[in-house]
C-alpha cells in the first residue's frame, strides 16, 4: 500500500461493488437490466460516451440546454443595455445627426455577446450539474476502477441504493456478464 | 460474415460474431485508424507522447523558435519603447504589416473551429484525429493575431479603455458604432469559446493521464492532472451532460466562427475606400480564412504526425480529406478574386476599376501575383487524388497557401491605399526590420506554443478516438 492511499484510509468510506465489463453490448445489456431490476444509484464509467447508454438508465434528459438559452437571452440583454445605455442615457453624443441609439450597428456585439454567455452557460452549467471540479471520483482507489479511463466499462452500484445487498448484486452482475466483481471500499471527501 | 477485425488478442470485445451489418459497412469505408489499435493502445500511445522524456530533437527545435519568439518579443518592447513610428506604415498606407498579420493569424485559426464545430455536427467522424491539435492551433494562431491590435495602439497600458467599455476619468465610452471596436468582442468571444471548447473536451483525457499518474504512484504528476481535470469521473451521467454541453458548444460555434472574420472583414468593408468598400467581403474573407487555416493544419500535422509516431491515426484519408476542403475553399477564394474584378468593371465607378487595374499592373503587382499563383493555380493540383495523397507534394503546397494567404491580406489592404485619390498623394509601403522582425517573432511564438502542446498535452483526443474505432460501440438497435 503506497502513501496516497494511506491517506484516503483515513477518510469516511462506504462500500459499494463495482463491476467490469470489457465488450460494449454487454455493459449496455447490463446497464438496462440494472434500470429495469430498480436500481436507482449505479452508474457506468466508460472511456467514452457509449450510445445507447442514456436510455438503457433511463437517464432523464438534462435541463442544460435551458440553462445555455437562459445565459445566452442574458448575454443578448446585456449587450443591447450596455450600448444604449452608454451613448444614448449616460453620454449622448450627436454624430453626424444620428440617431443616439440604433438597432443595426449594435447587432454585432449583441451577437457576439450572446455566444459568449451561451458557451459560458453551457460548460459552467455542466460542470456544476455533474458536481465538478472535485477531486476525483469516490471508487478512484480501486486500482480496478481506473481501467474505467483506459480500456473497460465498469458499472458501479453504490451500497445505499435500497436494492442493494452485497450478495445478491454481486449475483446480478455475475449473471449479466460482469468480467470482474470486486466490493469496493468508497473514500468520500 | 464472420469478422475478424482483430488483430491484437487483447482487442476484446470480437468474442461475439453478431452485428455483421455494422461491421461491413465499416469495411466498406476507408478506415479512420489503421491496424486496428485496442482501446489501450490508444491510451498508451498517446499518453506516452506526454509522459516520456521530451527528445532531443525537440529540445533542439523549441530552442530554435524560442529564440524567434524571443527577438520578435524584443521587438515588440523597442515598438513599444520608441513608439510605433519604428514601423515601416507611412501616409498614404496607415494601415500595413500590423493589420496585415492579424488577419492572418485570425484567419488561420478558423479551421480549427471548422473542425472542431461543423464537422462535428456534419458527423465527419474523421476529424476525431485532428480536431485536438487544430483548436490548439486556433488558440495560439488568435493569441499571435492579438498581439497585433493591442502593440498598434503604441499605448498597450492605456489601450484598456480603448479597447473596452470600462469607466475611466473621461467618462466617455468606447465608440460602439466602430468595426474595430466589433473586432474586439469578435476577436474576445473567439478566444474565450474555442478555449472553453478545447478544455472541455480535454477533461477526459487528462482524468486518462490522472489515472495513469495515480496506477504509477507519481504524485506530482496525480496533483497536476487532479487539478486540471477537474475531477473527470467518466460517469455516464456526467458523459450525458458532458455531450450535451459539447453540442451546444459546437452549434454556437459554427454561426461564431462565421462572424469572426465577417467582422474582421467590416474592418475594410465599412470604410469608404475603394478597393475595400465591396459587399463580398465576408464571405470572401471567410473561405479564405478556412483556406488558410486548413493549410497551416496540414503543414503542422504533417510534421507532428511523423514526429510523433501518429501515422496509424492520421491516415491519408485524413490527408486526402483536408486536401479536399482545402480545393474547395481555394476555389472559392479564387472566385472572389475574379468576381471583384467583374464588380469592379460593372460599377462604371472609375476609383474602383482603378484600384483593380493598379492591382494586377501597378507596382504591387509582383505581391498580387504571388497569391494568384500560390492560391489559386498551385492548388489545381489536388483534383488528381494521387497528389492529394502525396504527404511531400501536401506540405509544400501548404507552405505555398500560407505565403499566398498572407500575401492576399497585404494585397487588399497595401494596394487599396498606396493610390489615393489624388496623384500628389500618392506612396509605396516597405517594411522595416521592425516589422519584419515582430511578423517573424510571432511565428516564433506560435510554433513555440505548439511544441509544448505537443509534448505536454495529449495530442489527439483519446477518448474521441476510441469511440470511432470499429466496433466500440454496441450493435443494439443501430440496424
Amino acid at each position: 500500500m503506497d502513501t496516497i492511499e494511506m491517506e484516503y484510509r483515513k477518510m469516511k468510506s462506504s462500500e459499494g461493488i463495482i463491476g467490469i465489463f470489457l465488450h460494449p453490448d454487454a455493459v449496455l445489456n447490463a446497464a438496462g437490466e440494472l434500470h429495469r431490476a430498480g436500481y436507482g444509484k449505479f452508474d457506468v464509467h466508460t472511456p467514452y460516451p457509449l450510445h445507447g447508454l442514456d436510455e438503457a438508465m433511463g437517464i432523464k434528459r438534462t435541463v442544460l440546454p435551458w440553462i445555455a438559452l437562459a445565459a445566452g437571452l442574458v448575454g443578448a440583454a446585456m449587450a443591447l443595455t450596455l450600448q444604449w445605455w452608454t451613448a444614448a442615457v449616460d453620454y449622448p453624443l450627436v454624430i453626424g445627426g444620428k440617431p443616439l441609439f440604433a438597432l443595426e450597428p449594435s447587432i454585432p456585439i449583441t451577437f457576439e455577446l450572446t455566444i459568449l454567455l451561451t458557451a459560458l452557460g453551457a460548460a459552467v452549467g455542466m460542470l456544476a450539474l455533474n458536481g465538478l471540479p472535485r477531486w476525483h471520483s469516490k471508487w478512484q482507489h480501486d486500482p480496478h476502477f481506473l481501467r474505467s479511463t483506459d480500456d473497460a466499462f465498469v458499472v458501479t452500484i453504490d451500497a445505499d441504493d435500497p436494492l442493494y445487498d452485497a450478495e445478491r448484486t454481486t449475483e446480478f452482475l455475475r449473471s449479466l456478464g460482469a468480467e470482474q466483481i470486486r466490493t469496493v471500499m468508497c473514500h468520500e471527501e | 460474415m464472420k469478422r475478424t477485425v482483430d488483430a491484437s488478442p487483447q482487442h476484446h470485445w470480437s468474442t461475439e460474431g453478431g452485428g455483421s451489418l455494422a461491421a461491413r459497412s465499416d469495411d466498406l469505408r476507408e478506415a479512420l485508424v489503421v491496424g486496428q489499435p485496442s482501446l489501450n493502445d490508444v491510451t498508451e500511445t498517446v499518453s506516452a507522447i506526454v509522459e516520456r522524456k521530451p527528445t532531443k530533437a525537440w529540445y533542439v527545435t523549441i530552442s530554435i523558435t524560442g529564440v524567434v519568439a524571443a527577438w520578435g518579443i524584443f521587438a515588440i518592447l523597442y515598438t513599444t519603447l520608441t513608439g510605433i513610428g519604428v514601423w515601416g506604415n507611412n501616409q498614404p498606407v496607415g494601415w500595413a504589416w500590423d493589420i496585415t498579420n492579424f488577419v492572418f493569424w485570425i484567419g488561420i485559426g478558423h479551421a480549427g473551429t471548422l473542425i472542431s464545430a461543423i464537422l462535428f455536427l456534419f458527423r465527419q467522424r474523421w476529424r476525431t484525429a485532428i480536431n485536438r491539435s487544430a483548436e490548439a492551433m486556433t488558440l495560439f494562431a488568435v493569441i499571435c493575431a492579438l498581439i497585433f491590435p493591442i502593440i498598434h495602439t503604441g499605448r498597450p497600458w492605456v489601450a484598456v479603455y480603448w479597447l473596452l467599455p470600462l469607466p475611466n476619468q473621461m467618462q466617455m465610452w468606447v465608440n460602439f458604432r466602430s468595426p474595430l471596436l466589433w473586432d474586439v468582442f469578435a476577436v474576445g468571444t473567439y478566444f474565450a469559446v474555442s478555449l472553453i471548447f478545447w478544455y472541455i473536451g480535454l477533461m477526459p483525457d487528462l482524468a486518462t493521464l490522472r489515472n495513469r499518474a495515480y496506477k504509477a504512484g507519481n504524485k506530482l504528476a496525480n496533483t497536476i492532472f487532479t487539478l486540471v481535470s477537474l475531477g473527470w469521473t467518466g460517469a455516464n451521467r456526467h458523459w450525458h451532460r458532458y455531450e450535451k454541453a459539447y453540442l451546444i458548444l459546437a452549434g454556437i460555434s459554427t454561426p461564431l466562427v462565421l462572424s469572426v472574420h465577417t467582422i474582421v472583414s467590416f474592418d475594410f468593408a465599412v470604410s469608404v475606400i475603394p478597393g475595400w468598400h465591396t459587399t463580398i467581403f465576408p464571405p470572401y474573407f471567410v473561405a479564405g480564412a478556412i483556406f488558410s487555416g486548413f493549410a497551416m493544419v496540414l503543414t503542422l500535422m504533417i510534421l507532428a504526425r511523423s514526429l510523433l509516431r501518429l501515422e496509424q491515426y492520421i491516415t491519408l484519408k485524413h490527408v486526402d480529406n483536408m486536401n479536399k476542403i482545402l480545393m474547395a475553399t481555394g476555389l472559392m477564394v479564387g472566385y472572389a478574386y475574379g468576381v471583384e474584378y467583374f464588380i469592379a468593371w460593372y460599377s462604371g465607378n472609375p476609383y474602383e476599376r482603378f484600384v483593380f487595374i493598379n492591382r494586377a499592373l501597378g507596382p504591387y503587382s509582383w505581391a498580387y501575383w504571388t497569391m494568384v499563383i500560390c492560391n489559386v493555380i498551385i492548388p489545381q493540383v489536388f483534383w488528381s487524388k494521387r497528389m492529394r495523397r502525396n504527404l511531400a507534394v501536401t506540405w509544400v503546397i501548404s507552405i505555398f497557401v500560407n505565403i499566398g494567404m498572407w500575401f492576399e491580406r497585404f494585397v487588399i489592404i497595401a494596394t487599396s491605399l498606396h493610390r489615393d485619390f489624388l496623384p500628389s498623394s500618392w506612396g509605396y509601403f516597405t517594411p522595416t526590420w521592425v516589422d519584419v522582425s515582430i511578423f517573424a517573432g510571432t511565428v516564433g511564438i506560435f510554433l513555440t506554443l505548439f511544441l509544448l502542446f505537443a509534448k505536454f498535452i495529449p495530442v489527439l483526443a483519446i477518448s474521441e478516438v476510441k469511440a470511432i474505432l470499429p466496433g466500440a460501440q454496441p450493435k443494439h438497435g443501430h440496424n
